[in-house]
């Protein structure tokens, strides 16, 4: 299964109006890319599809449920989101960050066991972040952190992957692997759906993409069909031009 | 290194949790023996020991076991449910600087207690009364800080400390129209005083439960602590929680002035030193928090009934002695 389905979806975007309805699904395997200008609704539609906040109209379904009907703890244990922002609360390290990722999985009265400290370390070494476990999440760089995020999620071990721009602050090796990381949770039967801002990573790691316009229009589909220079050029309201590097196509602003 | 900060001790509550609550517990035993011994006359060691055994003269057992026993353990019971209290309301605010007083909800408390004085009426009237404005109190800062959007942090703090100023003021007016004979009384308990107490029972109880209460919901908390997406995403039915923690501060905080009046500081430098010396994890806080804060407390009262004695200070005076300065020391070490 790990099918998430979107039915007549329209997001709560304050002062905007209602836009196209998107009805469409992640199958197991699929990655999807979400892109659109700042302000397009992007982060709104992933807090949407994790349940944090209601839609305007429409229906979210996990594997044929609809999500309303399921508690929380049963969504955070399919569903799982990278933050694109964090908000640091009281001291903590990174070892005990990634752990929180194994709290829907806990009872109440369970305390973290040598299996779950043993996931979250197998997640932090995934992430190249096993050396930073002692180190306190303060002390950490912007990279640091969204890898330590996406460490949590993966400790987390959701069917479905949402991740709202996973790339943020990572340098380019980083990007890379993290892109990876995402495709291979596809390739192993999970779902995912990221909000990106870098096109080329869209079109190199995606196989479908959603285009979300700010007037609240949007359009989705296979990449291929996806990438047309002038809908891209729409979305953006910026010039572009398109080359065909290392097997896939490749974007540039035109000045 | 980072390591070596306090703050970075190891959440692994489970390995690492049973000393320190041991030694907590051991420092409240020392502590009430200590509060049992010294006074206007001192009880020896020895002569403790019996009374505690059963035996020993009757003066020094009417000494210990019906003037001593009862107000020292008021006085662990109220320490203990402020510092939980505070280490509560710092969770749901992710601020250190949270606490029962500084939200208002010891203003709401203390005045809800001064009406019912006022009206004549006692025992658990005064109780419910307190609770009610301990309750209203949290109802004004959530409902006013939620206004139109949603409530941050430090919008909740500063409707806070502006329906506390509000409370304050209601107190004044209150004292300025109270007749003068129970002007002292009301003073004094204003300042937090323990000589006052009845049974300590029920608030040892409550604080005894409570933290029974909490032991499942502590990691619930932790989460929490990291904010309320955060936790929302991670499995955690947020509203309910806040709800929860929020209307268990209030019963504390009205509990623990109703039996001792207020006393300030507790609730922010019992939670604030723990943190720095054993982490962040909740389940371990908490019930830390309810032992420190008693030892504190029990140490504070002592001190209070016999600096100056045969006279008497406000033990909430000895609190903000003690608290300021630590308090100033810690924020000016840890930046």
């Amino acid at each position: 299964m790990n099918r998430l389905e979107i039915r007549e979806l329209v997001i709560d975007v304050p002062g905007r109006r209602d836009g196209r309805a998107l009805t469409l699904s992640v199958e197991p395997g699929q990655v999807w890319g979400v892109l659109g200008p700042n302000g397009a609704g992007k982060t709104t539609l992933l807090h949407t599809l994790a349940g944090l906040r209601g839609p305007r109209a429409g229906q979210v379904l996990i594997d044929g449920r609809p999500l309303a009907a399921l508690g929380r703890r049963q969504v955070a244990r399919t569903l799982g989101l990278v933050f694109q922002d964090r908000h640091d609360g009281f001291p903590a390290t990174v070892r005990e960050t990634a752990l929180i990722g194994r709290h829907p999985w806990l009872s109440a009265w369970q305390m973290e066991g040598g299996e779950d400290l043993r996931l979250a370390e197998a997640a932090l070494e995934r992430l190249d972040a096993a050396h930073l476990a002692e180190r306190l999440v303060s002390t950490l760089s912007g990279g640091e952190r969204q890898r330590l995020a996406i460490a949590t999620v993966l400790t987390q071990a959701p069917r479905l992957w949402l991740a709202d721009e996973p790339t943020n602050h990572l340098d380019l090796h980083h990007q890379t692997a993290v892109m990876a990381l995402l495709a291979e949770q596809a390739g192993e039967g999970r779902a995912v759906m990221m909000c990106l801002h870098d096109l080329n990573l869209a079109a190199r790691w995606c196989d479908h993409l959603l285009l979300l316009y700010p007037d609240g229009e949007a359009c989705w589909g296979p990449r291929e069909s996806m990438l047309e220079i002038s809908a891209l050029e729409r979305l953006y309201g910026q010039r572009l031009a398109s080359a065909e590097i290392d097997g896939a196509a490749v974007f540039v602003p035109v000045r | 290194m980072a390591a070596a900060e306090p703050g970075a001790r190891p959440m692994l509550a489970s390995r690492g949790m049973w000393l320190p609550l041991a030694v907590l517990a051991l420092a409240g035993v020392v502590a009430l023996g200590m509060s049992l011994a010294v006074g206007s006359a001192s009880v020896t060691p020895e002569a403790l020991w019996a009374v505690l055994r059963g035996e020993g003269d009757a003066l020094s057992r009417t000494l210990v076991l019906e003037l001593r026993l009862p107000r020292a353990l008021s006085a662990f019971a109220v320490g203990g449910l402020l510092a939980v209290a505070g280490a509560l309301m710092q969770v749901l605010l992710r601020n250190p600087l949270a606490d029962p007083y500084v939200l208002g909800l010891s203003g709401g408390a203390a005045v809800g207690a001064l009406a019912a004085m006022l009206a004549g009426l006692g025992g658990a009237v005064i109780s419910g009364s307190a609770f009610a404005g301990a309750f209203l109190s949290t109802l004004l800062v959530f409902g006013l800080a939620h206004g139109t959007g949603s409530w941050t942090p430090s919008r909740l703090l500063l409707t806070g400390v502006v329906v506390a100023a509000g409370w304050g003021a209601v107190i004044t007016l209150m004292l300025a129209l109270s007749p003068s004979d129970r002007l002292p009384s009301m003073l004094y308990w204003l300042m937090g005083d323990l000589s006052y107490s009845r049974s300590p029972w029920p608030p040892l109880t409550l604080l005894l439960g409570i933290c029974l209460l909490l032991i499942p919901l502590g990691r619930s908390l932790n989460v929490m602590a990291r904010g309320p997406l955060q936790a929302a995403a991670l499995g955690v039915n947020v509203r309910p929680l806040e709800w929860t923690i929020y209307v268990v501060a209030s019963v504390l905080t009205a509990s623990a002035v109703t039996t001792a009046g207020s006393i300030g500081f507790v609730g922010l430098v019992v939670p604030h030193m723990l943190r720095l010396v054993l982490g962040n994890d909740q389940r371990l806080i908490l019930p830390a928090c309810a032992l420190a804060g008693g030892t504190l407390l029990v140490l504070a009262d002592t001190f209070a009934r016999t600096m100056i004695a045969p006279e008497q200070l406000p033990v909430g005076v000895i609190t903000a002695l003690l608290g300021v300065p630590t308090f100033l020391y810690l924020l000016y070490r840890s930046r």
